[in-house]
């Protein structure tokens, strides 16, 4: 029994087919899984059957009988939920709030009650949230869940996860791929974007992949292999970047001395957090996430404040600078929360020179042809799908990334701070992002790169520092560093020394 | 067969530009209820609001009179509205304008023309400019909310003017309270001799002009709407976001002020307590109408102050209340502003 069928779905902005003649079925009880380049048309997909997008043409059978989906509400009320790439909950609400919100049976909401059902759907799913937490509060993960829970409070069958685990540390992916597992024990029929190939061959029934608009076919997982999946996706099988030898360290170019700061909610997050950054090194931090990366990016950036401490830049002092400040001492900033530091509504070629504009200015005035040249040269350096007017509010996830990326890397900065710089982006993007902080580096920029992603950690770092609980554990130079003795380290355990070296009691 | 269906997306551009049109007949439709209530006909009314003024000369001409104060403080509203300051404190800037240039034209007693006039001028930037200050200045400190503080800012002034006029500024020689009456070096010179039309206008056409290009084309103007879209992104990017509203802020007060200096220099002659009756609180409607984009904004006062002037036909015309006319662009802007909902759909023609 098809719990979700679309049948030749045809999806049009502007002279864009961002969906041609598109075919899927879901099954009842299955994990499927949708594969696909940044721009390939996935979100779009998913938007139509969520009610968001209307499809220009095609059809759509939910549990074999045709449907009309206007609006979410009409998808809501098919059963069918959606966790969208960027949320939705209102910040300043608390979590059984934003459960009621929208709905509209009655006209008062008797909020004990509702906490109580968050509480008992949180438990039956074994999705941990607190009713009474308000999102404000709630780390990335943390809102993740509760928009999951939020689709099953209101009875989906079907849920639609849009890159879940690009917000997700790989210990947060383990808990909701458990708690997938039992959705689809229950018979719910689970939609899995995303760009990790060994997730979806880890978690997932079938395939579906997507290339420009069209459907390239859908496969077994027991009938392939990551190779093939590789080969629909783009057309080639090998990818991997890794960092190619040791270099000379230049002097320290970044250096961050004692800093504490405290989170959203005003407390500690940073405990005198000391790192050194030399020119021509890329330093990875890794960390599970909510132990402080957020806040140590945001003191670089510019847009946090420190309470004690001291951020240097050469012989710039930058504690406590305004974003323009840190611009112009030459830093660039790949922030975590990309789609909030950049400006939806003006077009791509806007948003990349924001930062710069006096390089594009004449007396005061716009040098307009300029700044579309900057567009289109940097569209096609970093094989951006868009054209220099669009809006970047329009753009697909991974394109809307990519468009911080070129901006920040191609002012060749002296220092990077590079917080998950490859999330979102598909595998061919990722390479090429992570070919392009190897150049930084080798052009003699200090780079500090904040990833969860412990494998990208260790591929790009020349020396790898862990972060719990706002502390620095200790630094390993990368030749020493494994998996394993990372994981200590984030785990906590405390004894590792700072040159380098693991105590041998561990 | 085609068939036509409603889907959610944003409108293309020209159907944005076409929501004020369709707000114009809807605002008809709704308000003729009120002239039918009075007793009047609808139809004979709407000729004389839209249709005599524009058709002897001289009424069309009062148009442009009355369009002069509405395309400068329209101006003024837009260019804050579109760094997100929302400044509703035109009136009081105007005010604030006002009582400076009457200030400058009564203390400069034989200056030629070349002088006097952009003494006032300039006297009504500074003068709007200084009221729209304490606002601007909580606003980037505090994150004090500039609606309460530009609002009530408005108040005092009209306190403040009415002090002046029955105090050290009143006329000895007049029955109302009124200030004597400016120098004539300081007088805004008549575009057409024996009408109402004077220099302002070709200021306020100048101005309308000048916003624009700084909106649209200096990097000024790009940060000041990056700020207005997305402040996060736009202090992200390192643009220098208090400083940035600071300046709209205090330009937005000035471009009020100075519609204050052109109604006491080339209307009144000498600050009187109704010097505005309302121009700055219609120029919040015109900014909107205009979409805040000072070439709309440029149409829009013209046609509010075809509406201002109908009101006054119709008035003598029909007997009905002048405030027809005010409630007639109340109405437009209540509409306008709902139709704004149609930004997001577009019909699409489906085979
Ligand atoms: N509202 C819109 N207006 C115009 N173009 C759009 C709109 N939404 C999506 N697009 C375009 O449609 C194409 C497909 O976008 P979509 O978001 O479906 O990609 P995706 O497969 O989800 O990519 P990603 O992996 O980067 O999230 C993109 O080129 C995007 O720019
Ligand atoms: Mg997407």
């Amino acid at each position: 029994m098809h719990a979700v069928q679309m049948k030749g779905i045809v999806k049009r902005f502007a002279d864009l087919t961002a969906n041609d003649n598109i075919d899927f079925d879901l099954e009842q009880g299955e994990i499927h899984a949708l594969l696909g380049e940044n721009g390939a048309g996935k979100t779009t997909l998913m938007r139509i059957l969520y009610g968001l997008y209307h499809a220009d043409e095609g059809e759509m059978l939910i549990n074999g009988t045709p449907a009309v989906i206007h609006s979410p509400k009409d998808a809501i009320r098919l059963g069918i939920g959606m966790v969208t790439q960027h949320f939705t909950l209102v910040p300043t609400l608390s979590v059984a709030e934003n459960m009621v919100l929208g709905e509209t049976g009655s006209i008062t909401v008797n909020l004990p009650d509702v906490e109580k059902k968050v509480a008992a759907a949180s438990e039956r799913f074994g999705i941990p949230v607190k009713p009474q937490a308000l999102i404000k509060h709630l780390s990335v993960g943390e809102r993740q869940r509760v928009e999951i829970l939020k689709a099953l409070y209101h009875d989906a069958r079907v849920l639609i996860l849009d890159e879940p685990t690009a917000v997700l540390v790989p210990q947060e992916v383990e808990v909701l791929f458990d708690a997938l597992v039992r959705l689809q024990n229950e018979g719910l029929s689970v939609i899995f974007i995303s760009h990790h190939l060994n997730e979806v061959m880890e978690i997932c029934d079938r395939i579906t992949v997507l290339r420009d608009g069209h459907s390239v076919g859908t496969v077994r997982k027991v009938d392939t292999n990551l190779k093939q999946l590789a080969n629909m996706m783009v057309g080639r099988e090998n990818f991997g970047v890794t960092r190619q030898g040791q270099r000379e360290k230049g002097r320290v170019e970044l250096c961050i001395q004692g800093v504490h700061a405290t989170d959203k909610k005003g407390l500690p997050s940073l405990k005198g957090v000391s790192l050194d950054v030399h020119q021509g090194e890329i330093l990875g931090l890794a960390g599970v996430s909510g132990n402080g990366q957020a806040e140590l990016s945001a003191v670089l950036c510019g847009t946090k404040k420190t309470t004690s401490g001291k951020v240097m830049v050469g012989d710039l002092n930058l504690t406590n600078a305004e974003p323009s400040a840190v611009c112009a001492a030459g830093v660039g900033r790949i922030p975590e929360d990309r789609y909030a530091n950049m400006v939806g509504e003006l077009s791509v070629a806007e948003n990349l020179v924001l930062d710069q504009l006096d390089q594009f200015v004449n007396r005061g005035i716009l040098d307009q042809e300029k700044i579309q040249e900057n567009a289109k040269k940097l569209i096609n350096e970093f094989q951006i799908k868009a054209s220099p007017g669009d809006r970047v509010r329009t753009l697909s996830g991974g394109n809307m990334q990519k468009v911080m990326l070129a901006r920040t890397l191609s002012q060749k900065p002296r220092v990077v701070i590079a917080s998950q710089p490859t999330r979102g982006l598909d595998v061919g993007a990722t390479d090429y992002v992570r070919t392009t902080l190897l150049e930084q580096r080798d052009n003699g920029a200090a780079v500090l790169l904040l990833s969860e992603d412990l494998e990208e950690i260790m591929a790009l770092s020349d020396r790898i520092a862990v972060i719990y609980a706002g502390r620095i554990m200790g630094i390993l130079p990368a030749q020493e560093a494994t998996a394993e003795k990372l994981g200590l380290m984030m785990a906590g355990a405390p004894t590792l020394d700072r040159k380098g070296g693991v105590d041998a009691e561990i | 067969m085609l068939k036509y269906k409603i889907e959610r997306a944003p409108a293309p551009v020209w159907m944005r530009t076409l929501i004020p049109l369709i707000a114009i007949p809807v605002t008809f439709l709704i308000t003729s209820i009120i002239i039918l209530l009075d007793g009047a006909n609808p139809i004979t009314a709407y000729y004389h609001f839209i249709i005599s003024p524009l058709a002897g000369k001289a009424s069309a001409i009062e148009v442009l009179v009355k369009s002069t104060p509405l395309l400068l403080t329209g101006a003024a509203v837009a260019f804050a509205f579109n760094s997100g300051y929302w400044n509703i404190g035109a009136e009081g800037q105007l005010y604030a304008g006002a009582i400076a240039a009457a200030w400058i034209g009564m203390t400069l007693k034989d200056v030629p023309p070349i002088i006097g006039i952009p003494a006032m001028v300039l006297g009504g930037f500074a003068g709007g400019m200084l009221w729209a200050f304490p606002s601007a200045i909580l606003k980037v400190k505090l994150n004090v909310d500039e609606v309460v503080t530009t609002l009530l800012m408005n108040s005092i002034v009209l306190n403040v003017t009415s002090f002046l006029l029955n105090g050290p500024w009143r006329d000895p020689v007049s029955m109302w309270p009124q200030s004597p009456e400016i120098a004539a070096g300081t007088v805004f010179f008549k575009l057409i001799p024996r009408t109402r039309l004077h220099f302002g206008i070709i200021l306020a056409v100048l101005i309308i002009i000048i916003t624009w290009f700084v909106i649209k084309r200096t990097s000024f103007g790009l940060k000041m709407r990056a700020i207005g879209l997305s402040r996060e992104g736009a202090h992200f990017a390192g643009i220098k976001v208090n400083k940035t509203v600071l300046t709209v802020a205090l330009v937005s007060g000035g471009i009020a002020g100075i519609a204050g200096a052109g109604e006491v220099a080339g209307i009144h002659f000498h600050l009187i307590d109704a010097i505005s009756d309302g121009l700055g609180y219609s120029g919040i409607i015109i900014a909107t109408l205009g979409g805040l984009h000072p070439f709309g904004v440029g149409l829009a006062a013209l046609f509010i102050g075809l509406i201002d002037t109908g009101a006054q036909t119709v008035a003598r015309q029909m007997g009905v209340p002048v405030y027809l006319g005010d409630v007639v662009q109340s109405t437009l802007l209540l509409v306008t502003l709902s139709l704004f909902v149609l930004q997001n759909y577009r019909i699409r023609r489906v085979k």
